[in-house]
């Protein structure tokens, strides 16, 4: 439209064009971002219903710094439970696959967190069927050491 | 082999056939994400430990796969039935082709 | 003004952190750590210190409460390695001339102290050992070889009180460190004494202000997953106030070491402990 209201293609109006384009795939792309995990979980899950209350996840409420933040989880009867962090680059973080000696199908871990965000705990029950649980971690920045 | 990767294990030197213990690992290894930049914008390429493995007399414990996200050093806990005396394995697995293992004796009564 | 006062004005600024300091004792292997005595009497402006354990998260502290879970010690660990290791032109390691580390115990809540006439830090004995007993090259400040020996060596009098002098030949350089504590520098136009004696307990953006105590360092900071040594952490706070830092090692981090040891004295080495 612009291109043909006026010929002169100007380095503007370039500007603007791609301004445009970046600010559309941006708010494009915040949802999509997020549901990364989704598609994740879909994945794992086939579609299947997901429960909840049969996992615990554990993690601070506020962490002092997102490089170390202890995360447990804990879901009597799981095969398999996969943790994500929704707002990092690349939400998998890990996955427990629980083998035959494992007692309680528990562990612990420290994750890095990229900002505030939710925590995700999928657990692949031994009957087939899956749990969910969710929290979220505020991430503060700085720090002295002393 | 990435450079000072060193296995830090705990484990119960005992316990009675069938109980739960509780086990600890850590191993000292950078775990470059491949997120990070070096000082002239390349991408430092990523680095890490991508499977951890707890093994007793053969058979398994536990088995976790780990993305970049884990952090620098990367710690577990986890718990075990130990169903008679032996030997635990725990394996670490480097994206460098590398792998670490340290055992520990237990003693069962 | 007890600490629980002072976290409530912190806990104003970021309302859920107030939970986190709700454990005051530090105990590792059984043995309870004091976190908090009576200033020492040179301290115009302060009643009661307070290790930086205290300022910190429950699952910060919860990573210096057991020695497998604090991952400074896995470069303590390293540095037992390094003790045997042997290095430079004489063909020596520590151990040739230092049997057990253990008889270190006691060195630590000493330091730094003055030697024919200079200030020395453990880091200056540790490479003057290596430049004139073992041939070898000293250790940079800051790298990693040289926390993992100072936090393996400090480590040795754990739970010791902090003890260090201040009066007689190392008057001077305490006086040195007072005044450079007190003095405001860099762009925001600040002393050590802006954040860590008027602010302390209270947050500075999403930071709870310690009272800058060095009692635990070589510290393991989750900010850079690595052993901090006191220099360096003096210098990142320079920098945070857009200071030029001074050089590590040089003439004023040593006396203000000697300074803000002395500003601990009474607690008890926590080396190697884990901030933030």
């Amino acid at each position: 439209m612009i291109l043909e209201n006026n010929m002169t293609l100007t380095r503007r109006k370039v500007l603007v064009f791609g301004g445009s384009a970046l600010a559309v795939g941006s708010l494009a792309g915040a949802p999509a971002f997020a549901s990364l995990t989704d598609n994740a979980i879909a994945e794992m899950t086939g579609g299947a219903e997901i429960g909840e209350g049969a996992i615990t996840l554990s993690a601070p409420e506020i962490a002092e710094n997102g490089n170390t933040v202890p995360i447990s989880i804990d879901a009597p009867g799981a095969a398999a439970i996969t943790l994500f962090a929704d707002g990092n680059p690349v939400p998998a973080v890990a996955t427990f696959n629980f083998g035959p000696l494992s007692a309680s199908r528990s562990a612990s871990t420290r994750i890095r967190l990229a900002g505030t965000q939710n925590v995700v705990a999928l657990a692949k029950m031994e009957d087939g069927s899956f749990q969910r649980a969710s929290t979220n971690v505020k991430v503060t920045i700085g720090g002295c050491g002393g | 082999m990435a450079k000072g990767v060193k296995p830090r294990v705990k484990v119960p030197k005992s316990a009675s056939a069938g109980e739960t213990i509780t086990i600890k690992c850590l191993i000292s290894h950078k775990m470059e994400s491949g997120q990070r930049k070096d000082g002239d914008g390349k991408v430092i390429p990523r680095s890490i430990i991508n499977r951890f493995t707890a093994d007793f007399n053969g058979e398994n414990v536990i088995d976790v796969t780990l993305e970049p996200a884990i952090s620098t050093n990367p710690y577990f806990q986890f718990d075990s039935v130990v169903p008679e005396s032996g030997e635990f394995k725990f394996t670490w697995y480097d994206d460098d082709g590398s792998v670490y293992d340290t055992r520990k004796k237990i003693a069962v009564s | 003004m007890n600490l629980k006062l002072w976290i409530s004005f912190g806990a104003a600024a970021l309302a859920t952190s107030a939970a986190a300091q709700d454990s005051n004792d530090l105990v590792l292997d059984g043995n309870a750590f004091l976190t908090e005595i009576a200033a020492p009497s040179h301290m115009e402006n302060v009643d009661t210190i307070y290790s930086g354990w205290r300022f910190r998260t429950s699952e910060t502290q919860a990573l210096q409460s057991d020695d497998f879970d604090n991952p400074g010690m896995i470069f303590v660990d390293q540095a037992i390695d390094l003790w045997a290791k042997v290095d430079g032109s004489e063909g020596k390691s520590c151990a040739s001339c230092h049997e057990n580390v253990e008889d270190f115990a006691g060195l630590r809540p000493t330091l730094p102290r003055v030697e024919e006439g200079e200030l020395v830090t453990m880091e200056n004995i540790i490479n003057e050992c290596r430049t004139e007993r073992m041939g070898a090259e000293p250790w940079k400040w800051s790298k990693g070889n040289m926390t993992a020996m100072t936090a393996l060596i400090g480590l040795q009098s754990r739970g010791m009180p902090v003890n260090v002098a201040i009066d007689g030949d190392a008057a001077p350089f305490w006086e040195k460190g007072k005044e450079l504590y007190y003095t405001r520098v860099g762009q925001l136009d600040m002393a050590c004494s802006s954040c860590h004696e008027d602010n302390y307990g209270t947050m500075i953006r999403a930071d709870h202000l310690s009272q800058g105590q060095i009692n635990g360092f070589p510290t393991y900071r989750l900010k850079n997953a690595k052993l901090n040594s006191s220099h360096g952490r003096f210098k990142g706070c320079m920098t945070n106030i857009r200071a030029t830092p001074f050089k590590e090692g040089g003439e004023e981090f040593k006396a203000l070491e000697l300074y803000l040891a002395s500003r601990g004295e009474g607690l008890v080495v926590e080396t190697p402990s884990v901030r933030n």
